[in-house]
């Protein structure tokens, strides 16, 4: 029974890649960045092996438990957890609870995370390979270990189930995640300024861990090496106890989730309130601008990339901080245009199918582009020039003002004029509606990269005026090439946004059911 | 080809998707008025031919003309006239369902003062006032159907093509909305509805069309079609397809 639930997941995962050959580039991508890490790690862990053993000791027990944490953390805040040996999907094939167990556990391991997890943890045998026994340690409590994740995994989920399916702590949770993965850098580099000099701290710690739930698997082998064979013996029990407890508590939860599906309720609510709908012109464009900001406040999908926005000068700043150099904070203005500008250059994508009713109703392709470029262009306008202007209060070097804020609104109306374009011609693969902005979208990988690298690189040289006048300026040191480019940025950029909302309109005119059946594709 | 008293002609309607034929050349006459059923087995090409027929999806072969509009070569003025309940695609289910309605009434162009009028008598009428302000995504599927037919309704279209529209639907709405459907068609409206109720389209409709293979196998008035069975008995008599209710004697074992 394990053996079949272990083949039906290698065959949900081998017809998955069959569907395109792009899934397998997909894959091929994912991969290569995994084994990336993989090999760092895998490194790191053999270049430990010459080092002292406490040190070693410290970096694995550390290593292993921040594993287990985001094995716990992730899948809960991603929504993102592998659903496809979904155990709901069992209830009525009558699996011995503990088969199922085993197979589930045994199939959460078949997955890039999964073998990156087993690959990394089995780098600590080489680690304590200094002697036969520290090694076996090592090895036990590396599948200890490794076990432990998949099945601390497995628990959060299951009791979280109920919650995680409502979709209002959805939306929040994966938005919330964004923020520390942009401030990854800093945050990252804050732990390690904090810590460089505190390595007593760092190993007592790792000490402590070693004795709890989390890090007692990874200790077994550094014990073992140190002669500690005592404390082993204990860890290796509170390792066993702990995978044993997880174990118990997922069959208990399972058993009771099996029953009771996760229930998503909702309150009622009643009508009399059109929100925007009310405020904006009661025209086809109208309309859709008020839908389209409706959105970008209301689906995560759109308000993750506006979470974004504010962390990116916070990035840029500690960027300058690490160099004493600010300078790099000017480009912020022109880096939010363009991130906001290029934001909807999937919105037909992100509509999926529901752009049915757009083409139902009969809608004028340049309404259409209009609409949704003026809902991006009404908050974005405001942001970027705030976040144009707002460095130079920092530098003091206001001599760039004119021209920064010259080339952001350049970026931002022509970014916004040729997203109307690529988007009415060019589908991409995004995360469903409803799905969560982490989830890796179904659909062509290849196209997607194609679309957006092309794009972007039209974008390049559409703004070239603007650049080539920024770079005058560079040149000479003269304020009248920002001038220039102050009066060059709003000018071309209408231009070419006029542009491209209505060659956008023409081929959404032409194309319409062409699009339609495109994202029906990835439904 | 098609007189004013056609609502909706389909002349050998064609689409192919890779190597499989959905829809074989199909040819159709919707007459004004009518309450037109479409029926056929799962995969028969009703969607298919409905979204062709609709502009949704551009055929490889044939024309669809409604009361003297070519679909395809003037597609605005065509999706004026109708309203169009398609199966099986999104709706932008972050509005809130008085939202949604108010979102179709104002793509089509319609006076905001009318469409706030029509949203509030059409969610009574499909008992959906209640959760005017809930958002669509928390709707359970009846009710979402609902609202999708709210939306195709809006505009008061001259044809209303419906797939589907049943599907998960309460008893209750489902009565309503057939009233609702009955109303139109006796003040002159063209209903054409995709089912696989038998039943219930041979109870509703007056004119059927059985559709299976991609190609038309009976078409014209119930009673013409039935031919004095029922509409279920005809049907299976004319797909076919119906195992041998030999076998499984181990069934019987228990």
């Amino acid at each position: 029974m394990v053996a079949h639930l272990l083949r039906l997941k290698l065959t949900l995962l081998r017809n998955g890649l069959r569907r395109s050959p792009w899934q397998l580039v997909g894959l091929a991508f994912g991969g290569l960045y995994a084994l990336g890490i993989v090999g760092m790690c895998l490194v790191l862990l053999v270049l430990l092996r010459q080092e002292d053993p406490g040190l070693a000791q410290t970096v694995v027990v550390l290593g292993g438990s921040v594993a287990l944490l985001g094995w716990g953390i992730v899948p809960v805040v991603a929504s993102a957890v592998d659903m496809t040996l979904d155990p709901a999907r069992f209830t009525t094939s009558a699996v011995p609870m503990p088969q199922l167990l085993a197979g589930l556990a045994l199939g959460g391991l078949i997955g890039l995370p999964g073998l990156a997890t087993l690959l990394v943890a089995l780098g600590t045998v080489v680690t304590w390979s200094r002697s036969v026994l520290p090694a076996v340690g090592a090895l036990t409590g590396a599948l200890l270990g490794v076990l432990t994740c998949v099945v601390f995994s497995r628990v959060v989920t299951t009791a979280t189930a109920s919650l995680a399916s409502s979709r209002r702590f959805k939306d929040v949770s994966g938005i919330a995640f964004l923020v520390p993965l942009v401030l990854l850098g800093p945050i990252t580099a804050g732990i390690f300024q904090g810590t460089a000099g505190s390595g007593v701290f760092l190993s007592g710690l790792a000490d402590r861990i070693s004795w709890t739930p989390l890090g007692a698997a990874w200790s077994l082998g550094g014990d073992l090496e140190r002669g500690q064979a005592g404390a082993a013996g204990l860890k290796l029990l509170i390792a066993v106890a702990t995978l044993a407890g997880l174990s118990w508590c997922w069959k208990l939860l399972l058993e009771r989730a099996l029953v009771t599906p996760p229930y998503a309720g909702s309150s009622r609510r009643k009508g009399g309130r059109l929100g925007l709908f009310a405020l904006l012109p009661g025209t086809p464009a109208g309309a859709i601008t008020a839908r389209a900001l409706t959105y970008w406040f209301r689906d995560p999908r759109y308000s993750g990339s506006l979470v974004v926005i504010p962390l990116l000068p916070v990035v840029l700043a500690f960027q300058g901080s690490q160099t004493n150099d600010y300078g790099v904070l000017m480009i912020t203005g022109p880096l939010t245009a363009f991130l906001l500008a290029w934001s909807i250059s999937g919105d037909v994508s992100y509509d999926n199918t529901a752009f049915a009713l757009h083409l139902a109703a009969g809608v004028r392709g340049v309404h259409d582009r209009l609409g949704r470029a003026l809902a991006c262009l009404a908050f974005a306008l405001p942001t970027v020039l705030v976040l144009a202007i707002v460095p130079f209060f920092i530098t003091g070097d206001w001599a760039w003002g004119p021209s920064i804020l010259g080339i952001s609104v350049g970026v931002l109306l022509t970014g916004l004029g040729l997203s109307s374009v690529v988007s009415a011609r060019y589908t991409i693969a995004v995360p469903l509606p409803g799905d969560s902005p982490f989830k890796k979208p179904p659909g062509n990988v290849g196209q997607t990269l194609a679309v957006q690298f092309g794009g972007m690189g039209v974008l390049l040289v559409l703004v070239l005026p603007e650049a080539g006048l920024v770079l005058a300026q560079v040149l000479t040191g003269d304020l009248l090439f920002g001038w220039i480019n102050l009066a060059v940025g709003p000018v071309l950029g209408a231009a070419l946004f006029i542009v491209g909302v209505r060659v956008g309109g023409r081929w959404l005119d032409a194309r319409g059911p062409e699009l339609l059946a495109q994202v029906t594709v990835n439904r | 080809m098609s007189t004013p008293l056609t609502a909706l002609s389909i002349r050998g309607l064609a689409k192919r998707f890779g190597t499989k034929i959905a829809v074989d050349g199909i040819s159709l006459d919707v007459p004004a008025g009518s309450f037109f059923g479409i029926v056929g087995p799962n995969g028969a090409g009703k969607t298919t031919t409905l979204s062709m027929a609709t502009g949704l999806l551009r055929p490889d072969f044939g024309t669809a003309v409604v009361h003297g509009v070519d679909v395809w070569a003037q597609p605005l003025e065509a999706k004026k006239l109708m309203g169009i309940l398609p199966d099986g695609v999104r709706l932008f289910d972050r509005l809130s369902g008085e939202q949604l309605v108010t979102y179709a009434g104002l793509l089509r162009g319609m006076d905001r003062a009318v469409v706030a009028a029509r949203v509030g008598e059409l969610l009574a009428a499909l008992d959906l006032g209640q959760d005017a302000g809930t958002l669509v995504v928390d709707y359970s599927a009846g009710m979402t159907k609902k609202i999708a037919l709210a939306s195709a309704l809006i505009h008061a279209p001259k044809v209303l093509v419906l797939d589907e529209p049943f599907e998960s639907v309460d008893p209750v709405s489902a009565a309503n909305i057939r009233d609702i459907l009955e109303r139109y068609v006796a003040t002159g409206g063209t209903v054409i509805v995709s089912s696989h109720v038998m039943d219930l389209v041979q109870r509703m409709c007056d004119h059927v069309a059985v559709i299976a293979g991609g190609r038309i196998l009976a078409a014209g008035t119930v009673d013409q079609v039935r031919a004095g069975a029922s509409l279920e008995e005809r049907f299976v008599q004319l797909v076919g397809g119906r195992s041998q209710t030999e076998g499984l004697e181990w069934l019987r074992t228990f």
